[in-house]
């Protein structure tokens, strides 16, 4: 193991002892992984190619972006029109949004039907969740920088979520706009934050892939393995050379968006500069935030809406002691099996619902997916833990295999 | 023993003084950090806008900006008023008469800020025939009263005064 790494060269042994990198590299490259990882496992390493993606392409827009309520909505039809390849910077930027959604979506539904985030993985799933909802600000306030029509009233709506709060709530939007509406101090702060939290994000994959090789990671069968052990493989090349596979494939996919159908994602109004006069007539987020939205619309109350809509998020960080449940994989979980199923088809419901208007038989459908997801999280998996009779787990990753 | 008691109190205290102390100082520190996001005096002084309103016809209404949020200035008809002071005040959300929402009957002057979230409502709109929020389908009737949907509160009346008969004064 690299505990007992040794440098083979002089220089190297010199150097390790005074700052072990070398050390960190050959434990990362031996990190003893499981042999059944199947491709669901690929989208960490797809993840961390998202962010540098987007941190790279950001930091390119920004020496063209000018963030400022008079010139914002100009330096992107510039960035668009004379940068050399700001088209194609600015698109694998705002598309990448979208990937890096994706990609974490499948990653979130990965550990919720492999049961990832049970003991001893609690922390990785708390990190990860704190990363999911720095990322859903990030994606915010860099959707605003635009400063067209979307821009401008996805910013006013999502603010003044917070003027529902009881007493202070006008005050924390006051302060958080610089003044008495959106406006130019709310859009230069905007770009300050958005420019900050990728980094933030970054701290905490790097904490997250931390808390990830305390453990080892988990396996489709659920089980913990020795590490090392016949039923490891090393990082490199094994996983390396999936990942990178993987990510080849989820390339391909991304630049279809880019090259062929780059606008398909983003709203049409957004290329309308911001008018503080008038509301578009239908309003919506980007994709990767509607079932939220449509859980913020289904109750008509301003304060319940809000609250529900935090609640809804902040539920999953609970997820480890809501799901008491020894058997971590859905495979050996007949029941459970099922209501993942259901609750992918609940969020796709929801997030369908959020980009219909809130009326009517929408409405309706919106307010039980609503009480169908709280119902998840809250009454049928504590009962499942109690009441479902698992299947019997394999000793081995190795066992089922070389017995049968 | 009575002597390191002694001592032991006097410790303690200079450890609650040195962290009041501390936690006062970092206090001190923040607070500019945050309070540099608030409205600053030249946000602030933007606070009155005059409006000429001798063109304006009975039945519409037109929009401002004041401190960038826009303000509906309308000319109501005689039915509108008529329709917005008939109501009985048990039917409202929000209770409030008519009358302490205008100066002049005829003009309402309003923010034209949805209670809900923020959006502009759209005029002549809506079940009440006052305004509809398109975002999430607030009703409000000819004095801007909430009626139906998610918004908790009627549309603010903003601080404004008749400066002559065809002039107001808002802030």
């Amino acid at each position: 193991m690299s505990d007992n790494y040794v440098p083979s060269s002089k220089f190297g042994k010199w150097f390790n002892d005074r700052l072990p990198l070398l050390s960190l590299s050959a434990h990362l490259r031996e990190y003893p992984t499981p042999k059944n990882l199947n491709y669901w496992w690929t989208f960490g390493g797809i993840l961390t190619f998202c962010l540098v993606a987007q941190i790279t392409t950001g930091v390119v827009l920004g020496m063209h972006y000018v963030a400022h309520a008079d010139l914002a909505f100009e330096s992107i039809e510039h960035i668009m029109r004379d940068v050399n390849y700001g088209w194609l910077l600015r698109y694998i930027h705002s598309n990448g949004a979208s990937m890096f959604f994706l990609a974490v979506y499948i990653h979130i539904f990965r550990a919720l039907f492999y049961g990832s985030y049970k003991s001893p993985r609690e922390v990785i799933w708390i990190i990860g969740m704190l990363i999911y909802i720095l990322m859903m600000a990030t994606a915010f306030m860099g959707y605003v920088l635009p400063w067209g029509q979307m821009s401008f009233w996805g910013a006013t709506v999502i603010t003044n979520l917070f003027s529902a709060i009881p007493l202070v709530g006008e005050s924390i939007t006051t302060w958080l706009w610089g003044g008495y509406a959106v406006d130019n101090p709310t859009l230069t702060r905007f770009f300050s934050l958005h420019y900050l939290l990728p980094f933030l994000i970054l701290g905490l994959v790097i904490l997250h892939i931390w808390a990830l090789h305390v453990p080892g990671n988990n396996n489709p069968i659920g089980i913990e393995i020795q590490k090392p052990s016949k039923d490891t493989v090393p990082f490199h090349p094994y996983i390396t050379i999936k990942d990178l596979f993987a990510l080849l494939v989820f390339l391909i996919i991304f630049s279809g968006f880019v090259f062929f159908s780059p606008n398909i994602l983003g709203h049409p109004d957004n290329y309308i500069p911001a008018n503080p006069m008038v509301t578009p007539s239908h309003i919506v987020p980007e994709w990767y935030l509607l079932p939220f939205y449509a859980i913020l619309r289904s109750v008509p109350d301003k304060l319940g809406g809000v609250v529900l809509m935090f609640a809804s998020l902040f539920i999953l960080i609970a997820l480890p002691w809501l799901d008491r449940s020894k058997v971590k994989s859905a495979i050996f979980r007949p029941i459970y099996k099922w209501t993942f199923w259901l609750l992918i088809l609940d969020v796709s419901v929801l997030g369908y619902m959020g980009a219909m208007p809130a009326e009517g038989t929408y409405l309706l459908i919106a307010r039980v997916a609503t009480a169908y997801y709280f119902l998840h999280f809250l009454v049928i998996l504590p009962a499942l833990s109690s009441v479902e009779k698992t299947d019997p787990l394999p000793l081995s990753i190795s066992e089922p295999v070389l017995k049968g | 023993m009575e002597k390191s008691g002694k001592k032991n109190n006097r410790r303690d205290f200079l450890f609650t003084a040195s962290y009041t102390i501390g936690a006062v100082g970092i206090g001190a520190t923040i607070w500019p950090f945050i309070d540099q996001m608030n409205p600053d005096r030249s946000v602030k002084a933007l606070a009155t806008t005059e409006v000429d309103i001798s063109q304006v016809e009975p039945g519409k209404s037109i929009t401002v900006l004041w401190r960038g949020k826009p303000v509906f200035i309308k000319r109501r008809t005689e039915s509108e008023i008529s329709e917005a002071q008939s109501v009985d005040l048990n039917e409202l959300k929000h209770p409030e008469k008519d009358e302490d929402r205008v100066k002049k009957a005829e003009w309402l002057v309003m923010l034209g800020i949805c209670t809900h979230l923020g959006c502009v409502p759209l005029s002549d709109k809506g079940e009440y025939n006052g305004w509809f929020c398109p975002c999430h389908g607030s009703h409000y009737d000819t004095s801007g009263r909430i009626r139906k949907g998610p918004a908790p509160v009627n549309m603010e009346i903003p601080k404004y005064e008749f400066v002559d008969n065809n002039t107001i004064k808002i802030g």
